[in-house]
């Protein structure tokens, strides 16, 4: 099974990077979602023309420093009526969903440092024939988004408040109308790339910039349909009725103080991440520059690092996009919200699949 | 013994969620009992190398008809089941019949122990595409058939929930 080039088991070596590389992982993401935090409340002030947070640090730079600070010694309120278990529970769930994707997405290629091959993703090790990772990664996310509702359906019940009840009703209606758009608009992307291996589908893509997804292979409806209904799943604005303050005072964290609290907003703000991610890995391309078909002279340090690079810049954008977008659209009314991820998104992520599947058929 | 040692701890959990669910007062309760079964027997699928199954057992069981069990709880605010005075006959009956009904089962499957194969980690894996092909080739009838089958609950599903036309 874990096979070097010599034919020798790798299990120590393997595990020994899994570790360093998921210590850097989660170093990485809970610092990237402490800053996004920063960066969105900068970003709408600057759209609504004035400064975000300026004063704690360069720039407001040290503001999530400040607010980590002020999570941990807030007190912890504990209502009197609430069910403990899984009122204490339900913040954790959300929190460790999110930040298990992490673990299946491929950031890059093969590093090879000092004779050992690291494949740039957790759950991947490299074979003598290439990397090998996860063959149904993306059910595996698609798994990971179907349990998550339960960190929020269950905060509601939990608190014993009417608040918190509607709150959770709501956002988990809204959730699982979402998630069969968000399944079927990935199902074009699969008939292209053939696979439901995360690596593979972006190889699938290597080439050029005509061979992304988006571009070449036509999944612009799916894109947009994954966009929508990624934004109704991290419950952001348009579709952050469960949750909008001026509705139901907070919706299903009402109840929720200092750190508890903390771990939802943590929850949210690392399932946006993984949006970006996915969107990047089955739309864009991956890691693979744009002007990849140039054959454009490269050092070779450049080589290693540019993957990580091009990934990086491509998750930044979606992560800009989440922000532009809450800092201009109303939100949708809960009718309004249902009917759309019911009516209109769900037939056109089927009108995409047999699109899709009619041009490959005839093309062959 | 890899697989052995693995299938011995995630069908303990299984069936220590089993009797949690049959135990517990709390319908909510009782329900996240029944994920911790649905996600145990997608453990027990992806150690016989059924990963298509196993993803497709957690995305559909636990994450959509188990939240909307969930849901059901909630909105009908189902309080703690209240204790009723036992049957004292049922239980005298009960307890020996139930474990003689046990031995029973346990010695026909040791006594025909040799005709039972064996499996190791990963035996029944089979590559998606090939799942696929072989759902809308040899198996398409019934797939269709159950299909009609979903629709059939679906449009019952929405003629109990109409409302009333005065």
């Amino acid at each position: 099974m874990l096979l070097t080039d010599e034919n020798e088991l790798d299990l120590t070596h393997y595990i020994i990077f899994a570790v360093i590389k998921l210590a850097i992982l989660l170093w990485l993401l809970l610092t990237a979602v402490a800053y996004i935090v920063l960066m969105e409340r900068k970003v709408i002030a600057r759209m609504q023309n004035r400064w975000g947070p300026t004063r704690v640090g360069p720039f407001g730079l040290l503001q999530p420093l400040a607010d980590g600070i002020k999570f941990i010694l807030k007190e912890d309120l504990v209502p009197d009526s609430v069910y403990k278990p899984l009122y204490i529970a339900a913040p954790m769930i959300a929190l460790i969903l999110s930040l298990i994707s992490i673990s299946i997405i491929p950031f890059g290629g093969n590093w090879n440092l000092g004779g050992y091959n690291i494949p740039l993703q957790m759950t991947a090790f490299w074979t003598g024939a290439g990397i090998q990772d996860i063959n149904i990664g993306l059910l595996i996310i698609l798994g990971i988004t179907s349990i998550g509702v339960y960190g929020v359906a269950l905060s509601g019940w939990s608190s014993n408040s009417k608040y918190s009840l509607l709150g959770s009703l709501r956002a988990s209606a809204q959730l699982i109308s979402y998630e069969l758009a968000l399944g079927l608009s990935l199902v074009g992307v699969l008939i292209l790339s053939g696979s439901l291996s995360l690596r593979q589908i972006v190889d699938s893509q290597a080439g050029s910039i005509l061979n992304w997804h988006f571009f070449g292979g036509f999944q612009f409806v799916a894109f947009f349909i994954y966009i929508m209904a990624a934004y109704a799943e991290t419950n952001r604005i348009p579709f952050d009725l469960p949750e909008a303050e001026t509705e139901l005072v907070a919706g299903y964290h009402t109840e929720y103080s200092a750190m508890k609290f903390a771990m939802f907003f943590m929850a949210e703000y690392c399932n946006m991440v993984t949006v970006g991610c996915l969107a990047t890995l089955l739309f864009f391309g991956g890691w693979h520059s744009p002007f990849d078909g140039l054959n454009i002279p490269a050092p070779g340090i450049w080589l290693m690092i540019s993957p990580l690079f091009w990934f990086f810049i491509k998750v930044f954008f979606f992560i800009f996009l989440y922000i532009w977008i809450r800092g201009t659209l109303p939100r949708f009314r809960y009718d309004q919200l249902m009917s759309f991820g019911w009516k209109f998104l769900l037939p056109l992520a089927i009108a995409n699949i047999v699109v899709t599947s009619l041009v490959l058929a005839l093309k062959s | 013994m890899f697989h052995l040692v693995l299938f011995i701890i995630f069908a303990v959990i299984c069936v220590a969620g089993a009797l949690n669910f049959l135990l517990q007062r709390h319908p909510v309760n009782s329900a996240l009992s029944l994920i911790v079964v649905m996600g145990s027997l997608a453990l027990l699928f992806l150690l016989l190398g059924a990963e298509f199954v196993a993803a497709v057992q957690v995305i559909v069981y636990a994450g959509a008809v188990m939240v909307l069990f969930v849901f059901v709880i909630m909105l009908l605010n189902a309080g703690v089941e209240e204790k009723t005075r036992g049957n004292k006959v049922a239980l005298a009956l009960g307890v020996p019949g139930l474990i003689a009904f046990f031995i029973l089962i346990c010695w026909t499957v040791s006594s025909a122990r040799s005709q039972l194969g064996r499996v190791s980690i990963g035996d029944f894996y089979v590559p998606t595409q090939q799942l696929g092909i072989a759902l809308f080739r040899e198996f398409l009838l019934p797939f269709e058939v159950t299909s009609v089958l979903v629709l059939i609950a679906i449009m019952g599903a929405v003629v109990l929930a109409r409302r009333e036309r005065q």
